[in-house]
């Protein structure tokens, strides 16, 4: 038998290089059209660049040639799984540029259906977070529930996800007595019941905190650097949120808290998403009970739309409704930086208005940017398999990301 | 202030503070719709982030748009939107730039403006000097040209499509079915400063220019209550019609 050592590289000290794979485009796991170029030794993660762009549809290009009021749908596809939360960024930039009132009830009606898409938003990212670290089940029981917020949307608009609902000076349509008090039924019964059974599922399991406990912990420094915001910056430790420190609507109003994380890991995302949903909820109820009769929409009449009874009635409601769905409104020369609390983060609307009836320039402020951006350093150092656990506690959509 | 759009309090004599920090570096303050936003000078870009984050407590960088005016000059307007956790208030720092002019890069003080400057390179062709990453982010791989500039159509240049013969995608030049249509509705009788096609035969030099109300030499006025029409005779006559009330408009 041969003494010498076989040059087949079966020994511990041999040198392996690096390499690269590629992740995505079209993986279940990339929460859309993401693509990973990661550089991996052996399981560990070196180094990871996302490739972004591939969901580009030019939004801000096609907004400066459209009418301030047919720019507003382009907003539900932005971010497709929050929708209204969008467009109440740009209404309110808008109505900051007219310096427009916004009766009471329309305001309360806004809140209102902005923390139902926060929930069905939230609803959405446990289900998928969860199921990229393989729970399957508490996916399919919240998939029901956000079921549920679809169909209210639907009452509400006519349309399940892209609503177009909010309009400069209020809401589109008031909504049925009926579809209140079915929601504030929901509220009570059915979507705890469906949520917190869900929840019993994961929030203590073993599997799920081995996935997620200790998984790119990102420190309070790091999270302000980076640029981070809602429930990212929530769970690095700090009390910050757009709805408390600088209300808007009737957020001022409302009585609710801010869940805060402790370690700043994948595991506080979450459960920091988990108790807003409950927040949500506090606040739906909060609205329900204190919602005014009355108008839903400003009544001026040079930006605000009549209504179809009173067109047939009156000739300057023709005019006006003539006017304003060929010209549009006219909105004064400035500029203004408004950004409410997306489900996501920090959605912001840079409006450049020159004066006429199109917007100038309309920037966009995703969410999404500066928190895939931290992906690199959030997944140095840990496995492959973890990279699925951080993009799930990101909370990406591309739609939002790419524009 | 009626509008309910985010609401937040100017910190007590941050204008001031800043007016002194920056000194030179300042070119103007504007506080137009109850934003602060801060013009300075390119160059000097870095420093003035710097004592904006270290000692006014601007924090976070939220975000970096750019803005094209193909009018002024320079050409290109970038914009820093700086979020201050501690006083609760925002901040915007503009600053210009032309194409051929790098501004410097803030990665060093904020990582985050990485991508955000690329985002900038890629819609408008502005560079930062200093990024050490500055590809494209958003746009296809090997595309040319900056789409967010103003000259840059909208339709864009190429188009693509998957090429059943050729197995592959292939990018053809854009073909319209129809030609690409651009409505201005501005209404021409007020703000229109441009001569409507056909106009220029009509008018005439010694003419007062568009928009002046026409001259009359001898103007109508009614100066004394007998030359309104008003009185006994129109009231006896007006008696004679019942007036319609107009009907409650229903919603």
């Amino acid at each position: 038998m041969n003494l010498q050592q076989d040059l087949a590289p079966t020994t511990g000290d041999e040198v392996i290089e690096n390499y690269t794979i590629n992740f995505g485009p079209q993986h279940p796991a990339a929460h859309g059209v993401l693509r990973l170029v990661m550089e991996l030794d052996g399981e560990i993660v070196e180094r990871l660049d996302p490739h972004i762009g591939l969901l580009h549809r030019g939004t801000e290009k096609l907004i400066e040639y459209k009418t301030y009021l047919q720019a507003l749908p382009y907003f539900d596809r932005l971010d497709y799984a929050s929708p209204l939360a969008m467009e109440h960024s740009y209404v309110l930039a808008i109505e900051k540029l007219l310096n427009l009132e916004v009766p009471l009830r329309a305001q309360y009606l806004r809140v209102f259906f902005a923390e139902m898409t926060r929930i069905s938003n939230h609803l959405l990212n446990i289900a998928h977070h969860a199921l990229d670290v393989g729970a399957m089940t508490p996916g399919l029981w919240l998939y029901e529930a956000r079921e549920d917020c679809m169909g209210f949307f639907e009452r509400a608009s006519g349309a399940r996800m892209h609503t177009a609902w909010f309009r400069p000076g209020g809401v589109h349509q008031d909504v049925p007595l009926k579809l209140l008090t079915d929601i504030g039924e929901w509220l009570d019964d059915r979507l705890p019941r469906l949520f917190e059974d869900a929840m019993k599922l994961v929030v203590d399991n073993r599997i799920f905190k081995q996935r997620n406990v200790d998984i790119a912990i990102v420190s309070r420094e790091d999270s302000i650097k980076w640029g981070f915001s809602g429930p990212m910056i929530r769970a690095a430790g700090i009390p910050w949120d757009i709805r408390k420190s600088q209300p808007y609507d009737v957020y001022a109003k409302m009585d609710f808290d801010i869940p805060v994380g402790t370690r700043g890991d994948c595991y506080d995302r979450f459960m920091v998403r988990v108790e807003e949903v409950r927040q949500s909820i506090r606040i739906m109820k909060q609205c329900l009970s204190q919602m005014p009769e009355g108008p839903v929409c400003s009544d001026d009449r040079k930006i605000v739309p009549p209504k179809r009874a009173e067109m047939k009635q009156s000739m300057e409601a023709l005019i006006h409704h003539f006017k304003l769905y060929t010209e549009g409104f006219k909105v004064p020369a400035g500029s203004v930086y408004v950004a409410t609390e997306s489900p996501k983060g920090e959605f912001g609307v840079y409006l450049v208005s020159d004066g006429t009836n199109k917007p100038y320039r309309c920037k966009i402020r995703p969410t999404a940017f500066s928190h895939l951006q931290a992906m690199d350093f959030m997944s140095r150092g840990h496995m492959l398999a973890d990279t699925t656990a951080i993009l799930g506690a990101l909370d990406i959509v591309f739609g939002e990301c790419d524009r | 202030m009626t509008h309910s759009a985010p609401h937040m309090e100017k910190p007590k004599g941050t204008v001031a503070a800043i007016k002194k920090l920056l000194g030179k570096d300042l070119v103007s303050v504007d506080e137009a719709n109850g934003e602060l936003a801060l013009h300075v000078k390119r160059d000097a870009l870095v420093g003035v982030l710097t004592q904006l984050r270290d000692e006014c407590g601007y924090q976070q960088l939220m975000e970096i748009a750019g803005v094209d005016w193909p009018d002024r000059d320079p050409r290109f307007e970038i914009v820093y939107f700086l979020l201050s956790l501690t006083k609760n208030h925002r901040i915007r720092v503009h600053v210009t730039t032309s194409e051929d002019v790098a501004v410097p890069s803030v990665t060093g003080i904020w990582p985050v403006a990485g991508w955000l400057e690329r985002e900038v390179f890629d819609m408008y062709g502005v560079l930062f000097s200093g990024n050490e990453d500055l590809r494209r982010i958003l746009t296809d791989y090997g595309f040319t040209g900056h789409p967010q500039r103003k000259d840059f159509p909208l339709t864009g240049y190429v188009e693509l499509r998957y090429s059943e013969e050729e197995k592959r995608v292939k990018y053809e030049p854009v073909q319209l079915a129809q030609d690409f249509r651009s409505f201005d509705f501005l209404s021409p009788w007020e703000g229109a400063d441009y001569v409507l096609p056909g106009d220029e035969k009509v008018i005439k030099s010694n003419e007062p220019p568009r928009g002046t109300p026409p001259q009359v030499n001898d103007p109508k006025t009614t100066d004394k209550p007998s030359q309104t029409g008003a009185g006994a005779a129109a009231n006896v006559e007006a008696k004679k019609r019942t007036v319609r009330k107009p009907k409650a408009v229903k919603e």
